[in-house]
């Protein structure tokens, strides 16, 4: 097994997700055949080989210090699905 | 047995530019909720973040100040985690690459190590209402932050405060940032351990926050040592947590812990690009570095060969040092300005809590002032009355003088008749005097000063007076 | 005249010469997706007032003589993963199933300073995430050449739309083969350019080192015309690059001569339906045989495609995708707020999308990050080597889009392994950020299209059209 349960459990937990227990068992099944077939980058030898997080290779993009015109309140706030005084309002924290 | 305290400080700066971080929002403070929002701070779909050049700039003038290393290539990571103030569920920061590392700040001639330097984005603020739900305000998202990060350098709750201190005045200088507290744009967390004095490993570290000043830092910290003592010496264990600094009690509780450990799956953000400081831009930034206190410190016991505190004092804030050596300028007797700014000056803009640079005393008002003094225009006592007059009006001070019709009385004839007036209603004190009682001529003096409104010259009327006598 | 038959190019003049009005276009296109779209279902939002009120102000513009852009009038579909402010943009998915943008990506404000005629937002998988826009959580998009099937994807709906007449021109996004594998599925045209060739400004991120905005055309002529406008830098994404965007009509007629050409032996190796190997084949003999030089060449970290592309691109988007969280836009669950997390992000997303937050959180958690993000990032530079050395002997290469055609709706949806293996050809194009086009090369015996692609080096788009433009005539001589 190169994933169990437990360890989608904690998966779910810290990418928000709330799964029934079929869901679990599910995708706990299809990560794991997803996990054992992408093992197959180990076959390489990659010690020698520097990381590509940008297919284009860019250095210090930057843009000036100067002040843009911020969004209308009304229009921040036009898609919140709780608003209230000019604010997003969420559900007590605990 | 003794132990000793072990402990690092995080700081958190807001550096001083006009727009945000990653988009054109601007920094101000204190306007109304959400109304300094774009569709990138608010991590709306789609958007992506740009880094600010002043940003970096600054940054790169504090990392060189803290005599840091620069990291040639530096890269910006994504945290990931969830809270309702941070918008995009993660921070952008740096990790593995921050901006620097490996610097140093000697606070009372002892080396504090700077672990590293980094840039990140500030979040929102949450605001907790009485029906239980949160409001949040998203204008503090995006802020431009440094993170300065110690060694475990700092011995003790007093040297913490000195560090921030120096720290806070370094900052300033560079005029990197506001460093104002109440406003956020400074805040520091501690990491504080104990363990037996002679012991090599460190003991197990809590970590203190929510503390809203320097000496609520130092407070904190001196709670915190004494608490962790306190278990240790009961045979208890200290448990790695977060702390917070409660002011009001002057304690720290525990914070309740998060339901999970964290793991903030860093990664390097694929919407920036590295930023590479090149040896000609820092060589750039670097002649952008004005002297730096402990520079100016030294500078100021040598050429105006003043005493080390005086030195200290003046130098502690920028303008004020500025305000100093201008005076000297026009005034060029350094000891006597030296004195009227640390007691007269200070004193008055600690009253009125205010910067020298906000007050409408100029150095000219000051140089102006300390040669009617030396002309004997004015007595140094009405020097001190003049003093809040400029403070007040802005006003300079031989116009006030002439205003309120404050030059001494120099003219011996006209003191003389002030002399008869007190000798004739006084006729008790004039004999004791006279039977040797020499303290009563004090006295006569003051009656002449009261006459006079404080005008007349102090040693001429001493002199008339005695000879009248 | 079936006006919403016509390509761009055709319609750009017939306006210049005022035989007909973008009115009438704009019309004829709304006729035929009143139509069809019952059966096809490319749509998710269409915009019809918006599209007739544009055209009658471009109508009045060149009533005036005015000198138009070769868009101008012309209607056009966008993916639905593209930011228009005022229209509601959902990503294919519940959790964005309300949210109307305050601001138009970059691609939009170009389309609207040339006076194209947005006529609505097209279905695509949730967040650009699959092989065949079921999963929309607007429904499935279907084949217009057999409704059995699906239309590929993820911009499915697009491909349909341009496909099935129902826009002129498209808009898609390509993060792993998303704009080629439908146009080949559909039977049209879609280009994926260079990654930073056009701003991602708006673009609603699935795999942010990934994703690139690209086309799907009737022609490839269009193809040239509508990248002229969306391409250039961007000062808003960091990513995008300053590189001068050339006039690509111009090269479209230059001909191949010593153009050489590079056969990937892996992309026909065990797999591949034996219909498409033949005809992609078949197609690089017919140039071969105008005098185009076309050598087999390997590519050997192939096989390493899939594996790595999915572990970067899920890694990626488990952290684009947190933003979806029910705090500030879109669907709200939940009544404390660690529930509200839960549930806001359980309901709101489907199948697909959760296991690939799933996975990329995997990768990217304590103890498993370097064992696989970091392993895969070294395994992309390796793959990306593979098409520096190929191009260092050859202008272009030609592939397969994808190891088969269209496949039935439902076929592979229960087998997400599968479903991955089926972008073998595309993904490596984004591993390497080159650009690649998809064009109609022949149809399988069942009667569904199969697409030819044609790679080439970091902005040498020019070389694409040139090189498409060629094989579409002989194609369909």
């Amino acid at each position: 097994m190169a994933i169990t349960k437990k360890e989608v459990e904690q998966v779910c937990s810290l990418a928000r997700l709330e799964l029934s227990d079929s869901e679990k068992d599910e995708f706990t099944c299809q990560l794991d055949s997803i996990l054992g077939y992408v093992a197959k980058i180990n076959e390489l030898e990659t010690s020698n080989i520097l990381p590509t997080s940008h297919p284009i290779l860019l250095t210090n993009v930057l843009r000036e210090d100067k002040v843009k015109e911020s969004l209308p309140v009304e229009e921040v706030l036009a898609n919140a699905p709780d608003a209230g005084k000019g604010h997003f309002r969420v559900p007590r924290i605990i | 047995m003794d132990y000793e305290a072990v402990i690092g400080l995080e700081t958190h700066v807001q550096l001083k530019t006009n727009s945000k971080i990653f988009c054109g929002c601007s920094t101000n403070f204190g306007v109304s909720p959400n109304s300094q929002t774009c569709p990138v701070c608010l991590g709306f779909p789609g958007v992506l973040p740009v880094l600010n050049k002043k940003v970096v700039e600054l940054a790169v003038k504090l990392t060189l100040a803290l005599n840091c290393r620069i990291t040639p290539n530096c890269k910006f990571h994504r945290k990931n985690y969830f809270y309702p103030d941070l918008p995009k569920a993660y921070q952008i920061s740096q990790y593995d690459e921050p901006l620097a590392i490996d610097g140093y700040l000697d606070v009372e001639a002892v080396k504090i190590g700077i672990t590293r330097v980094h840039l990140e984005e500030d979040a929102g603020k949450l605001i907790h209402t009485q029906e239980g739900d949160s409001l949040v305000d998203y204008n503090r998202c995006g802020m431009p932050l440094i993170e300065i990060v110690t060694e475990p350098d700092l011995k003790t709750p007093h040297q913490a405060y000195e560090y921030l201190t120096d720290l806070k005045s370094i900052l300033e200088y560079l005029e990197v940032s506001d460093c104002n507290m109440e406003e956020g744009s400074l805040r520091c967390d501690a990491n504080v351990s104990i363990r037996p004095v002679g012991q090599v490993e460190l003991g197990t570290k809590t970590e203190v926050k929510n503390m809203n000043s320097f000496k609520a830092v130092e407070r904190a910290l001196s709670y915190e040592i004494e608490r962790q003592i306190k278990v240790v010496q009961q045979g208890g264990q200290i448990n790695q947590e977060t702390r917070l600094w409660d002011e009001k009690k002057e304690i720290t509780i525990p914070m309740r812990s998060k339901e999970e450990a964290h793991d903030y799956r860093y990664f390097p953000e694929p919407d920036l690009v590295p930023l590479e400081v090149s040896q000609e831009w820092t060589e750039e930034i670097k002649t952008g570095i004005p002297e730096l206190p402990q520079a100016k410190r030294q500078r100021f016991i040598e050429g105006y060969e003043l005493p080390s505190y005086d030195a200290e004092v003046l130098t502690a804030n920028k303008s004020l040092a500025n305000f100093f050596e201008n005076t000297t300028k026009f005034y060029p007797k350094p000891k006597m300005v030296s004195n009227w700014i640390m007691t007269e000056v200070l004193g008055y803009l600690a009253e009125a809590n205010l910067d020298i640079s906000q007050s409408k005393l100029t150095p000219t008002h000051l140089a102006e002032m300390l040669e009617l003094i030396d002309s004997g225009t004015i007595s140094g006592k009405i020097g001190k009355e003049v003093l809040p007059e400029i403070f007040k009006t802005g006003k300079s001070p031989a116009e006030i003088i002439q205003e309120k019709g404050l030059v001494q009385i120099t003219d011996g004839d006209e003191i003389v008749k002030v002399i008869e007036q007190v000798i004739t209603e006084n006729p008790k004190a004039v004999e004791e005097y006279k039977t040797g009682k020499k303290e009563t001529l004090g006295f006569l003096v003051g009656q002449v000063m009261k006459l006079t409104k404080g005008k007349a010259n102090p040693q001429i009327t001493n002199k008339l007076l005695q000879e009248r006598l | 005249m079936e006006l919403e038959k016509l390509t761009c190019h055709e319609i750009h003049k017939l306006l210049r010469s005022n035989e007909i009005t973008s009115l009438e276009v704009t019309s004829a296109v709304i006729s035929r997706i009143e139509a069809v779209e019952p059966n096809v279902h490319a749509y998710i939002t269409t915009t019809f007032d918006e599209a007739l009120e544009q055209a009658t102000i471009v109508d009045k513009e060149l009533g005036c003589g005015k000198k138009l852009s070769p868009l101008a009038g012309i209607p056009i579909a966008i993916k639905d993963n593209m930011c228009t402010r005022g229209i509601k943009t959902t990503c294919g998915s519940k959790i964005l199933h309300n949210f109307i943008p305050p601001y138009d990506a970059f691609v939009i404000q170009r389309l609207k300073e040339a006076g194209a005629i947005i006529i609505g937002k097209t279905n695509m998988d949730e967040f650009a995430m699959g092989s065949s826009t079921e999963n929309s959580y607007f429904g499935p998009t279907r084949n217009p050449w057999n409704l059995d099937y699906v239309p590929g994807g993820t911009s499915g709906g697009s491909a349909a739309a341009v496909s099935a007449d129902e826009t002129i021109v498209a808009l898609g996004s390509d993060t792993g083969g998303s704009i080629r594998q439908p146009a080949s599925f559909c039977g049209v045209v879609g280009l994926k350019p260079t990654y930073g060739r056009v701003s991602r400004y708006g673009l609603i991120a699935h795999a942010s080192s990934f994703d690139q905005i690209g086309v799907l055309t009737k022609d490839v002529t269009d193809a040239a015309l509508l990248m002229k406008v969306i391409s250039g830098y961007d000062l808003a994404d960091s990513t995008s690059v300053k590189i001068d965007v050339p006039d690509y009509s111009n090269y479209l007629e230059e001909g191949l001569k010593d153009i050489k050409i590079g056969v990937p032996t892996e992309y026909f190796a065990e797999g591949i339906d034996p219909e498409v190997k033949s005809t992609i084949l078949q197609a690089v003999d017919l140039i071969s045989e105008i005098g185009v030089r076309c050598d087999d060449v390997s590519m050997p970290y192939t096989e390493y495609a899939i594996p790595c592309y999915y572990i970067l691109v899920t890694s990626e988007a488990s952290s684009n995708l947190a933003r979806y969280d029910g705090v500030q836009y879109g669907y709200r669950a939940g009544s404390s707020l660690l529930d509200m997390y839960k549930k806001t992000r359980e309901e709101g997303f489907g199948g697909e999308v959760k296991r690939r937050i799933m996975l990329g959180t995997y990768a990217l958690s304590a103890g498993y990050y370097d064992a696989y993000y970091l392993k895969a990032q070294k395994v992309r530079t390796l793959i990306k080597q593979d098409f520096d050395n190929a191009f260092e002997k050859y202008d272009a290469l030609i592939t397969p889009v994808s190891p088969f055609p269209a496949f039935k709706i439902g076929e592979k949806i229960n087998d997400p392994l599968q479903m991955y293996l089926a972008d073998i050809y595309t993904v490596t194009i984004n591993l390497a950020g080159v650009p690649a086009i998809s064009i109609p090369c022949r149809f399988s015996k069942d009667g569904l299209p199969i697409g030819l692609q044609i790679i080439c080096k970091p902005f040498d788009e020019q070389m694409l059209f040139k090189i498409a433009f060629a094989l579409e005539k002989i194609l369909t001589e």
